[in-house]
């Protein structure tokens, strides 16, 4: 974790995502290993003296306070000695207000606010505090898609204007991939990979990073001098050093292409296809039973029943 | 024609929860006349008894120091027995919803335990540990320490019949409400205590006070348990309830339901506050969250 970095903690439900941000909080203990903030080990202090905001997927707003009290809240609950004065507090929420974009909101309560609105009081609740690393629980989990894409892209904001370090836990691909400066992929409590957005695509450390960043197939290959065949056909992907003989090839779906039967590493039949957004996605039956999706431009249309060949353009390969 | 038809259909049209006139009369009509029998009727005799011989009688029923003993001697007991049950409540109600420990299922049976065991048992309990018989009575006597017919003894016998109120308004409560917002306030940097002061008891404030007013009532109504430990001693160990029933047994009967009266509008009071609560708060209570 590099200071300043908006980390993105991305794994499937149940990866420990959730924990290690409550580990990472206070608010659960490890079962082994160590908690360091710059050089400090923070294992066993109190989730008070952790300097950490946390933000709650479901808000956790305050009910009984106004939006004001709930963002002051962290600076009154200070020791009467470290306390800013009122004055300063008010300052300080305005500030805060601002950069929400809430500036008339400060007398209203949570239950009179909507989703989008009352997670951002939640986020300018943490930040109120000046906190060393700003901590998200799926911020934009519980709100509905059109409010989480304008939401993103302000806390994107937030972050550059801010420079606020801050890790922030999702299950959503794109979500992680738009926003986070690097990007940690977690599985089962394991840290799989850590990585620009870039580096963890071209180059998934696993195949389990790979099918989680997104749709795959497998498909079984030979490496042959360095060079990976399908079906006895070359492909252009290059196999890593040292692997040979049957390998896995895991190929995305814009990196199949639709061709002649003859040509190809793969057959199948049409199953169904639609248009989205320009493209056209096309769901292939394998003879062996499996199902894939192909991405094309939105060009020919394919009939349903149609026997149709696929070309491998790309893939990742692992042992 | 059409329109014609689908309105000729309409009243016929039945509802399938419809019972018909007859029926729902007939049940309304029980409800009406079992409520009033049960439930008005005895309230109505209460006062009607109480001032069978106009209002200066009623009055001269509380002109007896006995009554004003017992009446302050019931205040006494619930000023001690629903403070001390609200501090356990919250603090067992706390420990039960935000904590994981063992032994929870054994504090909440417990908990429970004063509702499913008799009054009169709940005394004899009492007798049997701090009579002169009993497991402490000789240690109690030597150092002249007086528990049974006595304030320390009815105290002990209303705190164990009310003990669970509190406790099991909050927990259902405390449960529904989570974690969240207490951990939102530590990471914060609140300590222990102000996130209690500042997020849990303002959140929990109107289930406490309803659950408050239900221990009082009956507090202050207890017979069965307090009747075993008080030994019925007129002008020093009588409470309201039991000065009645003495009243009642020695057929003074204005006297006596002037008395009773008083607990009868307490009842009535706890109602309309009870009512109150529920109407205007009912979101936030512990028992009505579970439906």
């Amino acid at each position: 974790m590099r200071a300043g970095e908006l980390l993105g903690l991305l794994g499937p439900s149940g990866s420990g995502k959730t924990t290690l941000l409550r580990i990472i909080a206070g608010l659960d203990t490890p079962d082994r290993g160590r908690i360091l903030f710059g050089g400090d080990d923070a294992t066993f202090l109190p989730v008070q003296q952790r300097a950490v905001g946390f933000v709650f997927q479901h808000y956790a707003l305050f009910k009984h306070m106004s939006v004001a009290d709930n963002i002051a809240y962290g600076l009154n609950a200070r020791k009467r000695s470290e306390r800013p004065p009122a004055a300063e507090i008010k300052r300080r929420v305005g500030e805060l207000l601002d950069l929400i974009r809430l500036s008339g909101f400060a007398d209203r309560y949570p239950s009179q606010l909507s989703g989008g609105q009352r997670q951002r009081i939640a986020l300018a609740r943490a930040l109120a505090v000046e906190p060393r690393v700003l901590l998200l629980d799926e911020p934009f989990g519980a709100l509905d898609a059109q409010v989480r894409k304008d939401l993103r892209r302000w806390l994107r904001e937030i972050h550059d204007r801010t420079g606020q370090t801050t890790i922030f836990v999702t299950h959503d691909q794109d979500e992680a991939l738009e926003l986070s400066d690097r990007v940690a992929v977690l599985d089962r409590g394991r840290l799989e990979q850590v990585g620009t957005p870039d580096e963890v695509q071209e180059n998934p450390a696993s195949a389990t990073v790979l099918r989680f960043l997104g749709d795959a197939i497998e498909v079984e290959a030979i490496t042959e001098g360095g060079q990976v065949r399908v079906d006895g056909r070359p492909t252009p992907v290059v196999a890593p050093a040292g692997l040979i003989g049957p390998v896995k090839l895991f190929v995305r779906p814009w990196q199949l292409q639709l061709v002649e039967p003859a040509t190809a590493h793969l057959t199948g039949t049409v199953r169904s296809s639609y248009r989205s957004q320009g493209r056209q996605r096309i769901e292939v039956a394998r003879p062996d039973g499996g199902l894939l999706i192909v991405e094309d431009s939105d060009g020919e249309r394919y009939a349903t029943g149609r026997e149709v060949g696929l070309r491998i353009n790309g893939g990742y390969v692992f042992g | 024609m059409s329109d014609l038809s689908l309105t000729a259909a309409a009243p016929v049209q039945e509802d399938a929860a419809n019972e018909g006139r007859l029926v729902r009369g007939l049940l309304i009509g029980t409800a009406v006349v079992f409520l009033a029998l049960f439930l008005v009727l005895p309230l109505f005799t209460v006062f009607a008894q109480a001032f069978a011989r106009g209002v200066g009688a009623y009055l001269e029923a509380f002109s007896e120091p006995d009554a004003w003993t017992a009446i302050r001697l019931t205040l006494t007991v619930a000023a001690i027995a629903v403070p001390f049950n609200l501090v356990f409540g919250v603090a067992a109600a706390w420990a039960i919803a935000k904590f994981e420990f063992t032994g929870k299922s054994l504090l909440i049976t417990l908990i429970d335990l004063p509702f499913s065991v008799s009054p009169v048992v709940s005394g004899l309990i009492y007798v049997l540990l701090f009579g002169s018989q009993g497991l402490f009575g000789g240690w109690l006597q030597a150092n002249g320490i007086q528990i049974l017919f006595a304030l320390p003894g009815i105290v002990l016998a209303t705190v164990f019949v009310t003990f669970p109120f509190v406790a099991r308004e909050l927990i259902p409560l405390m449960q529904e409400q989570g974690n969240a917002e207490e951990e939102a306030a530590l990471t914060l940097g609140a300590t222990g205590l102000h996130t209690f002061r500042t997020v849990t008891l303002p959140n929990i404030r109107w289930g406490l006070l309803y659950s408050v007013l239900l221990c009082n009532a009956r507090a202050m109504g207890e017979f069965g348990a307090v009747s075993v430990v008080s030994g019925h001693i007129r002008g020093l160990t009588n409470t309201i309830p039991l000065h009645v029933e003495i009243l009642y047994n020695e057929y003074n009967f204005v006297a006596a339901f002037a008395v009773a009266s008083l607990l009868a509008g307490l009842a009535l009071v706890t109602l309309a506050l009870k009512s109150l609560l529920e109407w205007r708060y009912g979101a936030e209570l512990g028992s009505r969250a579970r439906h």
